[in-house]
């Protein structure tokens, strides 16, 4: 006998056509799942009677991977096969994580055979990809989920930090994939905690939402309006968290045990666990006892009070409250109009992250629903309502986009056409026109961030628009469309419109929806970044050279006869000058030779101004042309 | 006439009734669908209509609309546990056979 549940009035599903909905909150340190059941949102509970899954695979060889608190028991047995924190390498370049953390354990494959930039970690079970690392989890969540609810899954939400650009969105997108899930959306993480803690039914008002979890930190401003939640502004910081108070806590340990600066990747995890035990158990008393094994075998026995550990994490707490004042600035809100601030992710039940992010709002800390848990049940909340379990979809969240989005224009100048905040779904044109005469194809070159030079922006994609009909620079009018759909992923189109002709747009699809295409999108962003700006200057420089070659070897066709032969030798030397140069890669003696051709060319082209009007005026009357 | 629940059941769905928040009581019923004739209505109700019966079971309301009521005479409506799955389960002493799955039945 099938178990039922309780549904909505006129909402009974026929037998075997359950909607079965899941949220899903993939941590950086711990994931969860969670369903509505019942009306009831709730995280669902393992074989073990554990609702949070540890964000851990273990790759082994000839087996299939360990997920959860097996692999994380493995952490300091197996190192290098173990992956913990995934979630910060997700949608990211190697070279953007080896900046971010000076001390990366793992073994990153060289990029070498698949010439990718996207990380793989060396395993024994071969290279892997965060994505795929990622999918693990979201597999044994997948089982878990489909398990209690006995049937397969109609579709999961899945949440991200609100920080995440549209690399990180996608490759979270294509894990999902990877795992067999239909995701029905994308939700930011700060959103589904004020979902979860019913803040749409509350009285109309601005909540603050503070998400410090074990990798990332977000803080977002949302306002309830006539029961519409608008995200005002999000802001945050994908590489602070929890991880980073042990990274501290351990330092410290290891400054008081006497430890050296060469630690192995077994010792630095054993010093991190202690470090997080200590941080954990301090929430709730004011002092405990550490050891520390030292080099020589001897251990090191000590005492971390609360003082002290206050001490050691108040500059990381500090570093969550400037994104907090840019959040309040972009929202243009005042201390004094929010109502509250609700508490996500572990490290918000250290008693001292609470009382100074109270102190700094000046307002109540909402912590009645378990941290861990609020974003998975806010994730199920959403998923619900998304496969249509309830009778009407009250519930409207509009999001916004993290990063402002926009394109290349000429010198490396990002011009962006949709900016940060801005509140999805939404979709924006801007005109854009041609640079040069007679121009017929258009480079566009889609990218993500808040600089004003291409180079520190994220590249997103590149296109091409062929087939413009020739005419005079500037004539051309070109409309970019931007289009960003619920999940926060963006779609570009070109349409050259002036002359009222249909032109055919190609656009190749870099932009997310195969593995390789976003390695392809990563490679040309951050690892060449730099080189790419070097390459543009030197296109455009040996762009124009071509120009002023071809316009003086027509000129000479035509009219050589106006030089003398001293002139010509002259013109002739300045111009090979030029086509030599041209092949070089130096832009700046590629413009030197420029000038220098048009200087020896100078008097050529007087003569030429002169001979063109003496032909059109000979044998013409003065009269004529008054 | 009537219908009963378990005390697993009775809190489950207190529970769930306080949580929403709304409701006067829990609708159950049946439907001709399923791959073996009926079906069961689990809803949680807002109200009653003029037909329907209303029992009162351990502080719950249960209302039935008559047509169903024939069906479902004499049910004990349970809160079960089956390994990670939890749900309601009707104990319905009318039903002649059902299908593999149980979610539907026939009398």
């Amino acid at each position: 006998m099938a178990l039922l549940q309780i549904s909505e009035p006129g909402q009974t599903a026929a037998p075997h056509q359950h909607k079965l909905a899941a949220g899903i909150d993939l941590g950086t340190t711990n994931s969860l799942v969670a369903t509505v059941r019942s009306g009831l949102a709730e995280t669902l509970p393992d074989e073990n009677g554990s609702h949070l899954l540890p964000s851990v695979v273990r790759y082994r060889l000839g087996l299939p991977p360990q997920v959860g608190e097996e692999a994380r028991a493995a952490l300091i047995e197996d190192p290098h096969n173990t992956i913990s924190s995934v979630k910060r390498f997700m949608g990211r370049g190697l070279a953007d994580i080896c900046k971010g953390c000076s001390c990366s354990e793992y073994d990153f494959a060289e990029s070498a055979g698949s010439d990718s930039s996207v990380p793989r970690i060396r395993t024994v079970a071969g290279d892997i990809s965060p994505v795929e690392a990622s999918a693990e989890i979201l597999k044994t969540l997948k089982a878990c989920a489909e398990k209690t609810l006995d049937g397969e899954l109609t579709g999961v939400v899945i949440t991200v930090p609100a920080y995440f650009d549209d690399a990180q969105r996608q490759a979270t997108k294509d894990a999902a994939q990877l795992a067999g899930l239909t995701v029905l959306r994308l939700l930011n993480e700060p959103t589904a905690a004020a979902v979860a803690y019913g803040l749409d039914r509350e009285s109309e008002g601005v909540h603050v939402v503070y998400d410090l979890g074990g990798g990332t930190f977000d803080i977002s401003i949302l306002r309830l309006n006539r029961g519409v939640f608008e995200v005002m502004s999000t802001a945050g910081n994908t590489a602070l968290g929890g991880d980073d108070f042990d990274r501290t806590i351990a330092q410290w340990l290891a400054g008081q045990a006497g430890l050296g600066a060469e630690m192995t990747v077994h010792k630095m995890r054993a010093l991190r666990a202690e470090a997080c035990r200590a941080k954990e158990a301090l929430s709730d008393v004011e002092s405990v006892s550490v050891a520390v094994p030292r080099d020589d075998g001897s251990v090191w026995q000590g005492e971390l009070d609360r003082e002290q550990l206050n001490a050691l994490i108040d500059p990381l707490i500090q570093k969550t409250l400037s994104p907090c004042r840019r959040a309040l600035r972009d929202a243009g809100i005042e201390l004094d109009e929010i109502e509250d601030v609700v508490m996500v992710g572990g490290s918000t039940r250290s008693p001292r992250v609470r009382e100074r992010v109270g102190e700094f709002f000046h307002c109540e800390v909402l912590v009645d629903i378990d941290p861990d848990k609020v974003v998975a049940v806010g994730a199920a909340i959403q998923a619900d309502v998304l496969v249509g379990n309830k009778p009407d979809d009250e519930m409207l969240l509009l999001d916004v986009i993290p990063l402002s989005l926009g394109i290349e224009t000429m010198g490396g100048l990002v011009e962006k056409v949709i900016p940060r905040n801005a509140t999805i779904p939404c979709a924006k044109a801007q005109d854009f026109t041609t640079f040069k005469d007679g121009q017929t194809a258009l480079a566009v070159h889609v990218v993500q961030g808040e600089r004003e030079l291409v180079s520190d922006c994220r590249s997103l994609a590149r296109f091409e628009l062929r087939g413009i009909p020739p005419m005079a620079a500037g004539a051309a009018r070109i409309r970019v469309t931007f289009q960003v759909d619920a999940d926060g992923l963006l779609s570009v189109t070109a349409r050259e419109q002036a002359s009222g002709v249909e032109s055919s747009v190609q656009v190749k699809p870099s932009y997310g929806l195969s593995d390789s295409e976003i390695e392809q999108m990563l490679r040309d962003s951050m690892a060449h970044a730099e080189e790419d700006v070097a390459a543009r200057n030197l296109r455009e420089m040996q762009v124009e050279a071509r120009r002023a070659i071809e316009a003086l070897e027509s000129a000479l066709a035509s009219d050589a006869a106006l030089l003398s032969a001293d002139e010509r030798t002259r013109l002739d030397a300045a111009l090979e000058d030029l086509r030599a140069k041209a092949e070089g890669s130096d832009h700046l003696s590629i413009k030197q030779a420029i000038e220098a051709l048009n200087i020896a060319s100078d008097g050529f082209a007087a003569r030429r101004m002169d001979a063109g009007i003496h032909a059109a005026m000979a044998g013409h009357k003065l009269e004529e042309f008054s | 006439m009537a219908i009963s629940l378990t005390d697993a059941a009775a809190a489950r769905i207190k529970t769930f009734l306080e949580n929403r928040n709304s409701g006067y009581g829990l609708r159950l019923g049946v439907k001709t669908s399923g791959c073996s004739g009926m079906a069961y209505v689990l809803e949680f109700a807002d109200q009653s209509e003029g037909d329907d019966t209303v029992f009162e079971d351990k502080g719950v309301k249960i209302i039935i609309d008559p047509k169903s009521l024939v069906y479902l005479d004499g049910t004990e409506l349970d809160y079960a546990k089956e390994g990670l799955n939890e749900g309601f389960k009707f104990n319905n002493p009318n039903v002649k056979d059902s299908c593999g799955c149980g979610e539907s039945f026939t009398v």
